[in-house]
Protein backbone atom coordinates (compact mmCIF):
# COMPACT_ATOMS: atom_id res chain seq x y z
CA UNK A 1 0.00 0.00 0.00
CA UNK A 2 1.37 3.51 -1.38
CA UNK A 3 0.44 7.15 0.09
CA UNK A 4 0.91 9.49 -2.48
CA UNK A 5 1.14 13.08 -2.44
CA UNK A 6 -0.45 14.34 -6.34
CA UNK A 7 -0.28 18.03 -8.05
CA UNK A 8 -3.10 18.23 -10.16
CA UNK A 9 -3.59 20.61 -12.37
CA UNK A 10 -7.21 22.08 -11.70
CA UNK A 11 -9.15 24.18 -14.05
CA UNK A 12 -12.93 25.42 -13.85
CA UNK A 13 -13.50 25.60 -17.49
CA UNK A 14 -11.33 27.04 -20.85
CA UNK A 15 -11.38 30.48 -19.55
CA UNK A 16 -10.39 30.04 -16.60
CA UNK A 17 -6.70 30.66 -15.38
CA UNK A 18 -5.99 27.74 -13.55
CA UNK A 19 -3.32 25.94 -10.97
CA UNK A 20 -2.10 23.29 -9.13
CA UNK A 21 -3.69 21.90 -6.02
CA UNK A 22 -2.15 19.19 -4.21
CA UNK A 23 -4.25 16.09 -2.73
CA UNK A 24 -3.10 13.04 -0.90
CA UNK A 25 -3.95 9.72 -1.09
CA UNK A 26 -3.74 6.62 0.99
CA UNK A 27 -3.76 3.32 0.87
CA UNK A 28 -2.99 2.75 -2.92
CA UNK A 29 -2.13 -1.01 -4.13
CA UNK A 30 0.16 -1.28 -6.55
CA UNK A 31 -1.78 -3.21 -8.80
CA UNK A 32 -4.59 -0.17 -9.30
CA UNK A 33 -4.17 1.39 -12.66
CA UNK A 34 -2.86 4.96 -12.82
CA UNK A 35 -7.07 6.03 -13.09
CA UNK A 36 -8.61 3.93 -10.38
CA UNK A 37 -5.79 5.81 -8.04
CA UNK A 38 -7.77 9.02 -9.51
CA UNK A 39 -10.71 7.51 -8.88
CA UNK A 40 -10.24 6.90 -4.82
CA UNK A 41 -9.40 10.17 -4.95
CA UNK A 42 -12.20 11.35 -6.63
CA UNK A 43 -14.66 9.47 -4.39
CA UNK A 44 -13.17 10.95 -1.26
CA UNK A 45 -13.52 14.36 -3.04
CA UNK A 46 -17.17 13.14 -3.80
CA UNK A 47 -17.59 12.26 -0.01
CA UNK A 48 -16.29 15.58 1.19
CA UNK A 49 -18.77 17.76 -1.24
CA UNK A 50 -15.90 19.17 -3.55
CA UNK A 51 -15.69 19.16 -7.37
CA UNK A 52 -14.06 15.67 -8.29
CA UNK A 53 -10.92 16.00 -11.05
CA UNK A 54 -11.83 15.60 -14.81
CA UNK A 55 -10.29 13.27 -16.85
CA UNK A 56 -11.03 11.62 -20.06
CA UNK A 57 -11.13 7.87 -20.31
CA UNK A 58 -13.16 4.80 -21.85
CA UNK A 59 -12.34 1.38 -22.71
CA UNK A 60 -9.66 1.31 -19.78
CA UNK A 61 -8.32 -1.52 -22.68
CA UNK A 62 -5.67 0.66 -23.97
CA UNK A 63 -7.30 0.61 -27.09
CA UNK A 64 -9.74 3.82 -27.64
CA UNK A 65 -7.06 6.83 -27.21
CA UNK A 66 -10.01 8.26 -24.45
CA UNK A 67 -7.40 8.68 -21.70
CA UNK A 68 -4.25 10.93 -21.68
CA UNK A 69 -2.84 13.37 -18.56
CA UNK A 70 1.01 14.63 -19.09
CA UNK A 71 2.63 12.46 -15.55
CA UNK A 72 5.80 14.00 -14.16
CA UNK A 73 6.87 15.12 -17.30
CA UNK A 74 5.75 12.38 -19.81
CA UNK A 75 1.89 12.01 -21.78
CA UNK A 76 0.51 8.52 -20.49
CA UNK A 77 3.58 8.21 -17.49
CA UNK A 78 6.72 6.90 -16.91
CA UNK A 79 5.82 3.70 -19.05
CA UNK A 80 5.35 3.51 -22.83
CA UNK A 81 1.67 2.88 -22.71
CA UNK A 82 -1.54 4.45 -21.99
CA UNK A 83 -2.72 5.94 -18.94
CA UNK A 84 -5.00 3.26 -18.17
CA UNK A 85 -2.90 0.75 -18.59
CA UNK A 86 0.07 2.73 -16.21
CA UNK A 87 0.01 0.82 -13.02
CA UNK A 88 0.88 2.01 -9.44
CA UNK A 89 4.21 -0.22 -9.14
CA UNK A 90 5.84 2.23 -11.37
CA UNK A 91 5.71 4.74 -8.80
CA UNK A 92 6.83 4.30 -5.09
CA UNK A 93 5.48 4.91 -1.58
CA UNK A 94 6.07 8.87 -0.45
CA UNK A 95 6.33 9.77 -3.91
CA UNK A 96 4.90 13.32 -5.41
CA UNK A 97 3.16 12.64 -9.17
CA UNK A 98 2.45 15.94 -11.30
CA UNK A 99 -0.25 15.20 -13.24
CA UNK A 100 -1.30 18.17 -16.07
CA UNK A 101 -3.19 17.99 -18.90
CA UNK A 102 -2.48 17.79 -22.71
CA UNK A 103 -0.36 21.22 -23.72
CA UNK A 104 -1.28 22.82 -27.37
CA UNK A 105 -2.83 25.32 -28.52
CA UNK A 106 -4.78 22.53 -30.65
CA UNK A 107 -5.98 20.92 -27.33
CA UNK A 108 -7.70 23.70 -25.43
CA UNK A 109 -8.35 22.71 -22.23
CA UNK A 110 -12.19 22.15 -21.17
CA UNK A 111 -11.68 21.33 -17.26
CA UNK A 112 -8.71 19.58 -15.10
CA UNK A 113 -7.21 17.42 -17.14
CA UNK A 114 -9.72 16.94 -20.01
CA UNK A 115 -8.54 18.38 -23.07
CA UNK A 116 -10.91 19.38 -26.33
CA UNK A 117 -9.07 16.93 -28.72
CA UNK A 118 -11.50 17.56 -31.60
CA UNK A 119 -8.43 19.20 -34.18
CA UNK A 120 -7.88 15.52 -34.52
CA UNK A 121 -11.71 14.88 -35.99
CA UNK A 122 -11.55 17.85 -38.33
CA UNK A 123 -7.74 16.61 -39.67
CA UNK A 124 -9.10 13.10 -40.09
CA UNK A 125 -12.29 14.67 -41.61
CA UNK A 126 -10.09 16.74 -44.14
CA UNK A 127 -9.03 13.30 -45.68
CA UNK A 128 -8.11 10.48 -43.32
CA UNK A 129 -10.84 8.05 -44.81
CA UNK A 130 -11.65 6.34 -47.98
CA UNK A 131 -14.76 7.36 -50.09
CA UNK A 132 -14.64 5.75 -53.25
CA UNK A 133 -17.08 3.01 -53.50
CA UNK A 134 -14.78 -0.22 -53.43
CA UNK A 135 -17.66 -2.66 -53.87
CA UNK A 136 -17.94 -5.84 -52.91
CA UNK A 137 -14.99 -8.16 -51.10
CA UNK A 138 -12.90 -8.90 -53.64
CA UNK A 139 -11.11 -12.45 -54.54
CA UNK A 140 -8.52 -13.13 -52.10
CA UNK A 141 -5.17 -12.51 -54.10
CA UNK A 142 -6.72 -10.35 -56.56
CA UNK A 143 -5.67 -7.43 -55.15
CA UNK A 144 -1.77 -8.07 -54.26
CA UNK A 145 -0.34 -6.54 -51.24
CA UNK A 146 3.41 -7.09 -50.37
CA UNK A 147 3.52 -8.67 -46.44
CA UNK A 148 6.04 -5.86 -45.53
CA UNK A 149 3.91 -3.55 -47.70
CA UNK A 150 0.76 -4.47 -45.45
CA UNK A 151 2.99 -5.04 -41.79
CA UNK A 152 3.90 -1.32 -42.78
CA UNK A 153 0.46 0.05 -42.97
CA UNK A 154 -1.09 -2.25 -40.01
CA UNK A 155 1.77 -0.39 -37.65
CA UNK A 156 0.41 2.77 -39.16
CA UNK A 157 -3.06 1.86 -38.17
CA UNK A 158 -2.83 0.94 -34.90
CA UNK A 159 -2.59 4.71 -33.76
CA UNK A 160 -5.12 5.19 -31.44
CA UNK A 161 -5.09 9.11 -31.72
CA UNK A 162 -4.63 9.91 -28.31
CA UNK A 163 -2.83 12.75 -28.96
CA UNK A 164 0.69 12.03 -27.35
CA UNK A 165 2.90 12.73 -29.67
CA UNK A 166 1.62 16.18 -29.66
CA UNK A 167 1.93 16.33 -25.91
CA UNK A 168 5.36 14.84 -26.25
CA UNK A 169 6.75 17.49 -28.85
CA UNK A 170 8.80 20.56 -27.76
CA UNK A 171 6.94 22.53 -30.60
CA UNK A 172 3.23 20.77 -30.02
CA UNK A 173 3.49 19.03 -33.49
CA UNK A 174 0.80 16.56 -34.71
CA UNK A 175 2.85 15.19 -37.67
CA UNK A 176 3.19 11.76 -36.03
CA UNK A 177 -0.54 11.62 -35.83
CA UNK A 178 -1.16 13.16 -39.36
CA UNK A 179 1.36 11.38 -41.06
CA UNK A 180 0.04 7.50 -39.56
CA UNK A 181 -3.41 8.63 -40.51
CA UNK A 182 -1.88 9.46 -44.06
CA UNK A 183 0.66 6.23 -44.56
CA UNK A 184 -2.32 3.53 -43.33
CA UNK A 185 -3.90 4.98 -46.55
CA UNK A 186 -1.30 5.50 -49.01
CA UNK A 187 0.78 2.27 -48.53
CA UNK A 188 -2.54 0.42 -49.63
CA UNK A 189 -4.53 -0.22 -52.75
CA UNK A 190 -7.84 1.28 -51.43
CA UNK A 191 -5.81 4.83 -50.47
CA UNK A 192 -4.54 5.63 -54.27
CA UNK A 193 -7.71 7.37 -55.55
CA UNK A 194 -7.48 10.01 -53.06
CA UNK A 195 -3.64 9.80 -51.99
CA UNK A 196 -2.85 13.45 -53.60
CA UNK A 197 -6.20 15.18 -52.06
CA UNK A 198 -5.77 13.44 -48.40
CA UNK A 199 -1.78 14.50 -47.93
CA UNK A 200 -2.91 18.33 -49.12
CA UNK A 201 -5.50 18.31 -47.34
CA UNK A 202 -5.01 16.38 -44.13
CA UNK A 203 -1.45 19.16 -43.72
CA UNK A 204 -3.79 22.00 -44.23
CA UNK A 205 -6.22 21.08 -41.70
CA UNK A 206 -2.95 20.13 -39.17
CA UNK A 207 -1.88 23.85 -39.87
CA UNK A 208 -4.96 25.37 -39.52
CA UNK A 209 -5.28 23.65 -36.18
CA UNK A 210 -2.30 25.78 -34.94
CA UNK A 211 -0.23 22.39 -34.41
CA UNK A 212 3.76 23.65 -34.35
CA UNK A 213 6.58 21.84 -36.87
CA UNK A 214 8.20 18.87 -36.79
CA UNK A 215 11.90 19.32 -35.75
CA UNK A 216 12.92 15.57 -35.75
CA UNK A 217 13.81 15.41 -32.29
CA UNK A 218 12.11 11.78 -32.01
CA UNK A 219 9.92 12.20 -28.50
CA UNK A 220 6.89 11.88 -30.11
CA UNK A 221 7.70 8.30 -31.05
CA UNK A 222 9.62 7.77 -28.01
CA UNK A 223 5.99 8.11 -26.14
CA UNK A 224 3.68 6.74 -28.36
CA UNK A 225 1.98 4.23 -26.53
CA UNK A 226 1.77 2.37 -30.15
CA UNK A 227 5.50 3.10 -30.92
CA UNK A 228 4.57 4.64 -34.19
CA UNK A 229 7.85 4.90 -35.79
CA UNK A 230 9.40 8.50 -37.08
CA UNK A 231 9.22 6.90 -40.93
CA UNK A 232 5.77 8.27 -41.09
CA UNK A 233 6.93 11.30 -41.18
CA UNK A 234 9.34 11.07 -44.00
CA UNK A 235 6.93 9.49 -45.97
CA UNK A 236 4.22 11.84 -44.99
CA UNK A 237 6.82 14.79 -46.49
CA UNK A 238 7.49 12.73 -49.17
CA UNK A 239 3.47 11.87 -49.59
CA UNK A 240 3.14 16.08 -49.63
CA UNK A 241 5.75 17.39 -51.50
CA UNK A 242 4.91 14.91 -54.58
CA UNK A 243 1.43 15.62 -53.93
CA UNK A 244 1.46 19.41 -54.08
CA UNK A 245 3.86 18.97 -57.45
CA UNK A 246 1.77 16.99 -59.19
CA UNK A 247 -2.00 17.17 -58.28
CA UNK A 248 -4.66 18.91 -59.81
CA UNK A 249 -5.49 21.35 -57.38
CA UNK A 250 -4.04 24.75 -58.58
CA UNK B 1 -3.35 32.04 -52.69
CA UNK B 2 -1.57 30.00 -55.65
CA UNK B 3 -0.29 26.65 -54.52
CA UNK B 4 3.07 27.30 -54.53
CA UNK B 5 2.61 30.03 -52.14
CA UNK B 6 0.63 27.83 -49.99
CA UNK B 7 2.81 25.09 -49.93
CA UNK B 8 5.89 27.30 -48.61
CA UNK B 9 3.34 28.54 -46.40
CA UNK B 10 2.50 25.01 -44.94
CA UNK B 11 4.42 23.63 -41.87
CA UNK B 12 6.00 21.66 -44.37
CA UNK B 13 7.13 23.63 -47.04
CA UNK B 14 9.22 26.20 -43.84
CA UNK B 15 10.86 22.89 -42.99
CA UNK B 16 11.71 22.38 -46.49
CA UNK B 17 13.22 24.90 -46.74
CA UNK B 18 15.17 24.73 -43.73
CA UNK B 19 16.44 21.87 -45.13
CA UNK B 20 17.57 22.73 -48.30
CA UNK B 21 19.70 25.61 -46.98
CA UNK B 22 20.53 23.57 -44.25
CA UNK B 23 21.98 21.13 -46.97
CA UNK B 24 23.94 23.65 -48.71
CA UNK B 25 25.34 25.28 -46.00
CA UNK B 26 26.60 21.72 -45.13
CA UNK B 27 28.20 21.57 -48.95
CA UNK B 28 29.48 24.91 -48.37
CA UNK B 29 30.97 24.07 -44.93
CA UNK B 30 32.66 20.99 -47.21
CA UNK B 31 34.12 23.45 -49.61
CA UNK B 32 35.26 25.77 -46.98
CA UNK B 33 36.97 23.74 -44.86
CA UNK B 34 38.93 21.63 -48.04
CA UNK B 35 40.07 25.49 -49.05
CA UNK B 36 40.96 26.11 -45.49
CA UNK B 37 43.39 22.82 -45.37
CA UNK B 38 46.10 25.08 -47.49
CA UNK B 39 46.71 27.07 -44.12
CA UNK B 40 49.03 23.19 -42.89
CA UNK B 41 50.93 24.25 -46.61
CA UNK B 42 53.77 24.96 -45.05
CA UNK B 43 55.05 27.93 -47.61
CA UNK B 44 54.75 31.09 -46.13
CA UNK B 45 50.81 31.19 -47.28
CA UNK B 46 51.50 31.62 -51.08
CA UNK B 47 49.32 28.86 -51.74
CA UNK B 48 46.40 29.94 -49.46
CA UNK B 49 46.56 33.62 -50.43
CA UNK B 50 45.98 32.80 -53.93
CA UNK B 51 43.17 30.40 -53.52
CA UNK B 52 41.68 33.27 -51.79
CA UNK B 53 41.96 35.57 -54.52
CA UNK B 54 40.50 32.77 -57.06
CA UNK B 55 37.75 32.50 -54.40
CA UNK B 56 37.08 36.45 -54.30
CA UNK B 57 37.10 36.78 -57.99
CA UNK B 58 36.03 34.10 -60.02
CA UNK B 59 32.61 34.11 -61.32
CA UNK B 60 31.46 30.83 -60.64
CA UNK B 61 32.57 31.01 -56.98
CA UNK B 62 30.63 34.45 -56.92
CA UNK B 63 27.77 32.72 -57.75
CA UNK B 64 28.14 30.01 -54.92
CA UNK B 65 29.19 32.71 -52.33
CA UNK B 66 25.87 34.70 -53.07
CA UNK B 67 23.77 31.04 -52.87
CA UNK B 68 25.36 30.81 -49.29
CA UNK B 69 24.62 34.47 -48.30
CA UNK B 70 21.26 33.51 -49.32
CA UNK B 71 20.92 30.19 -47.18
CA UNK B 72 22.08 31.75 -44.05
CA UNK B 73 20.54 34.17 -43.94
CA UNK B 74 16.80 32.67 -45.35
CA UNK B 75 18.14 29.63 -43.14
CA UNK B 76 17.82 32.34 -39.91
CA UNK B 77 14.70 33.73 -40.77
CA UNK B 78 12.93 30.57 -41.29
CA UNK B 79 14.48 29.25 -38.21
CA UNK B 80 12.20 32.29 -36.33
CA UNK B 81 9.14 32.13 -37.95
CA UNK B 82 9.10 27.90 -37.50
CA UNK B 83 10.00 28.63 -33.61
CA UNK B 84 7.76 31.49 -33.32
CA UNK B 85 4.72 29.26 -34.94
CA UNK B 86 6.16 26.48 -32.76
CA UNK B 87 6.33 28.63 -29.35
CA UNK B 88 2.12 29.92 -30.43
CA UNK B 89 1.55 26.18 -31.00
CA UNK B 90 1.60 25.51 -27.29
CA UNK B 91 0.07 28.62 -25.58
CA UNK B 92 0.73 26.83 -21.84
CA UNK B 93 4.12 25.14 -20.94
CA UNK B 94 4.23 22.13 -18.63
CA UNK B 95 5.23 22.80 -15.31
CA UNK B 96 7.50 19.35 -15.45
CA UNK B 97 9.53 18.06 -18.36
CA UNK B 98 11.33 15.09 -18.66
CA UNK B 99 12.40 14.52 -22.14
CA UNK B 100 12.80 10.93 -22.92
CA UNK B 101 15.92 10.03 -23.74
CA UNK B 102 15.66 9.12 -27.57
CA UNK B 103 15.81 12.81 -28.03
CA UNK B 104 19.11 14.23 -28.36
CA UNK B 105 19.83 17.42 -26.53
CA UNK B 106 21.38 18.42 -29.72
CA UNK B 107 17.65 18.16 -31.49
CA UNK B 108 16.32 20.01 -28.28
CA UNK B 109 18.63 23.10 -28.74
CA UNK B 110 18.90 23.72 -32.16
CA UNK B 111 17.60 27.53 -32.09
CA UNK B 112 20.06 28.20 -29.33
CA UNK B 113 23.18 26.15 -31.42
CA UNK B 114 22.07 28.05 -33.97
CA UNK B 115 22.17 31.87 -32.13
CA UNK B 116 25.69 30.94 -30.74
CA UNK B 117 27.14 29.69 -34.16
CA UNK B 118 25.39 33.13 -35.69
CA UNK B 119 26.64 35.26 -32.96
CA UNK B 120 30.33 33.49 -33.88
CA UNK B 121 29.61 34.08 -37.86
CA UNK B 122 29.42 37.94 -37.02
CA UNK B 123 32.54 37.97 -35.14
CA UNK B 124 34.47 35.40 -37.82
CA UNK B 125 32.97 37.72 -40.69
CA UNK B 126 34.16 40.82 -39.77
CA UNK B 127 37.53 39.32 -38.98
CA UNK B 128 38.41 37.80 -42.47
CA UNK B 129 35.33 38.20 -44.94
CA UNK B 130 34.87 41.87 -44.69
CA UNK B 131 38.55 42.47 -44.40
CA UNK B 132 39.32 40.95 -47.40
CA UNK B 133 36.28 42.17 -49.81
CA UNK B 134 36.42 45.93 -48.52
CA UNK B 135 39.15 46.17 -45.98
CA UNK B 136 42.78 47.54 -46.19
CA UNK B 137 44.78 44.58 -46.20
CA UNK B 138 48.93 44.38 -47.23
CA UNK B 139 49.87 43.60 -50.91
CA UNK B 140 52.55 40.68 -51.32
CA UNK B 141 53.91 39.79 -54.61
CA UNK B 142 54.89 36.26 -55.37
CA UNK B 143 56.06 35.40 -58.98
CA UNK B 144 52.36 34.20 -59.91
CA UNK B 145 51.66 38.19 -59.33
CA UNK B 146 50.13 40.17 -56.22
CA UNK B 147 48.10 38.94 -54.03
CA UNK B 148 46.47 40.02 -50.95
CA UNK B 149 47.97 38.76 -47.47
CA UNK B 150 45.08 37.54 -46.10
CA UNK B 151 47.13 34.65 -44.89
CA UNK B 152 48.94 36.67 -42.35
CA UNK B 153 45.62 38.35 -41.46
CA UNK B 154 44.50 35.09 -39.91
CA UNK B 155 48.44 34.13 -38.51
CA UNK B 156 47.65 37.08 -37.00
CA UNK B 157 44.25 37.07 -35.49
CA UNK B 158 45.39 33.18 -34.48
CA UNK B 159 48.03 35.11 -31.80
CA UNK B 160 45.37 35.83 -29.19
CA UNK B 161 44.15 32.82 -26.75
CA UNK B 162 41.13 34.11 -26.38
CA UNK B 163 40.39 34.79 -30.43
CA UNK B 164 41.63 30.92 -30.86
CA UNK B 165 39.53 30.01 -27.62
CA UNK B 166 36.34 31.58 -29.34
CA UNK B 167 37.05 29.70 -32.72
CA UNK B 168 37.27 25.82 -30.91
CA UNK B 169 34.29 26.92 -28.39
CA UNK B 170 32.19 27.60 -31.55
CA UNK B 171 33.38 24.68 -33.68
CA UNK B 172 32.03 22.84 -30.76
CA UNK B 173 28.61 24.29 -31.04
CA UNK B 174 28.59 23.52 -34.44
CA UNK B 175 29.65 19.72 -34.41
CA UNK B 176 26.88 19.58 -31.95
CA UNK B 177 24.31 21.57 -34.29
CA UNK B 178 25.54 19.12 -37.33
CA UNK B 179 24.61 16.05 -35.16
CA UNK B 180 21.23 16.78 -35.63
CA UNK B 181 20.62 19.45 -38.60
CA UNK B 182 22.23 16.43 -40.88
CA UNK B 183 20.07 13.76 -40.54
CA UNK B 184 17.37 15.76 -39.36
CA UNK B 185 17.43 17.52 -43.38
CA UNK B 186 17.00 13.86 -45.07
CA UNK B 187 13.96 13.22 -43.27
CA UNK B 188 12.16 16.62 -43.56
CA UNK B 189 13.07 16.07 -46.96
CA UNK B 190 11.19 12.07 -46.89
CA UNK B 191 14.21 10.28 -47.49
CA UNK B 192 14.01 7.68 -44.54
CA UNK B 193 14.76 4.08 -45.79
CA UNK B 194 15.84 0.84 -43.63
CA UNK B 195 18.84 0.70 -46.39
CA UNK B 196 19.89 3.93 -46.03
CA UNK B 197 18.86 6.05 -43.34
CA UNK B 198 21.56 4.22 -41.05
CA UNK B 199 24.37 5.24 -43.55
CA UNK B 200 23.34 9.10 -43.64
CA UNK B 201 22.61 8.48 -39.77
CA UNK B 202 26.39 7.72 -39.17
CA UNK B 203 27.71 10.28 -42.12
CA UNK B 204 26.06 12.87 -40.29
CA UNK B 205 27.50 12.00 -36.96
CA UNK B 206 31.01 11.40 -38.73
CA UNK B 207 30.63 14.74 -40.29
CA UNK B 208 30.02 16.89 -37.37
CA UNK B 209 33.25 15.43 -35.27
CA UNK B 210 35.34 15.37 -38.20
CA UNK B 211 34.39 18.47 -39.92
CA UNK B 212 34.74 21.20 -36.91
CA UNK B 213 37.49 19.52 -35.62
CA UNK B 214 39.25 20.33 -38.70
CA UNK B 215 38.17 23.65 -38.53
CA UNK B 216 39.46 23.96 -34.92
CA UNK B 217 42.52 22.45 -35.69
CA UNK B 218 43.75 25.46 -37.78
CA UNK B 219 43.60 28.24 -35.11
CA UNK B 220 45.39 25.80 -32.88
CA UNK B 221 47.97 24.84 -35.50
CA UNK B 222 48.47 28.60 -36.25
CA UNK B 223 49.12 29.21 -32.51
CA UNK B 224 51.21 26.67 -31.74
CA UNK B 225 53.22 26.75 -34.76
CA UNK B 226 53.28 29.55 -36.75
CA UNK B 227 54.74 32.85 -35.44
CA UNK B 228 53.30 36.41 -35.73
CA UNK B 229 54.25 38.61 -38.72
CA UNK B 230 56.62 41.48 -37.92
CA UNK B 231 54.00 43.95 -38.49
CA UNK B 232 50.09 44.69 -38.71
CA UNK B 233 49.09 42.99 -41.83
CA UNK B 234 46.29 45.71 -42.67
Amino acid sequence: MMNLTLKVWRQKNHKDKGGFVDYKVSGISTDMSFLEMLDVLNEELSAKGEDPVHFDHDCREGICGACSLYINGHPHGPQQTTTCQLHMRSFADGDVITIEPWRAKGFPVLKDLMTDRSAFDRIIQAGGYVSVNTGGVPDANEIPVPKIIADEAFDSATCISCGACVAACKNASAMLFVSAKISQLALLPQGQVERKSRAENMVAQMDAEGFGACTNIGACSAECPKGIKLSNIARMNREYFSAVLSSDNV
Amino acid sequence: MSWVTKTFKSTLGQKLIMALTGLFLIIFLIGHVTGNLLLFKDDGGQAFNEYADFMTTNQFVQILSITTYVSILVHIIYSILLTYLNKRARPVAYAKVDPPKESSFSSRNMGILGTIILIFLVVHLQGFWYRMHWGEIQQVTYDTGVYKNLYAVVVWAFQVEWMVALYVIAMIFLGFHLSHGFASAFQTLGLNHRKYTPAIKFIGRAFAIVVPALFASMPLYIYFFISAPEKLPF
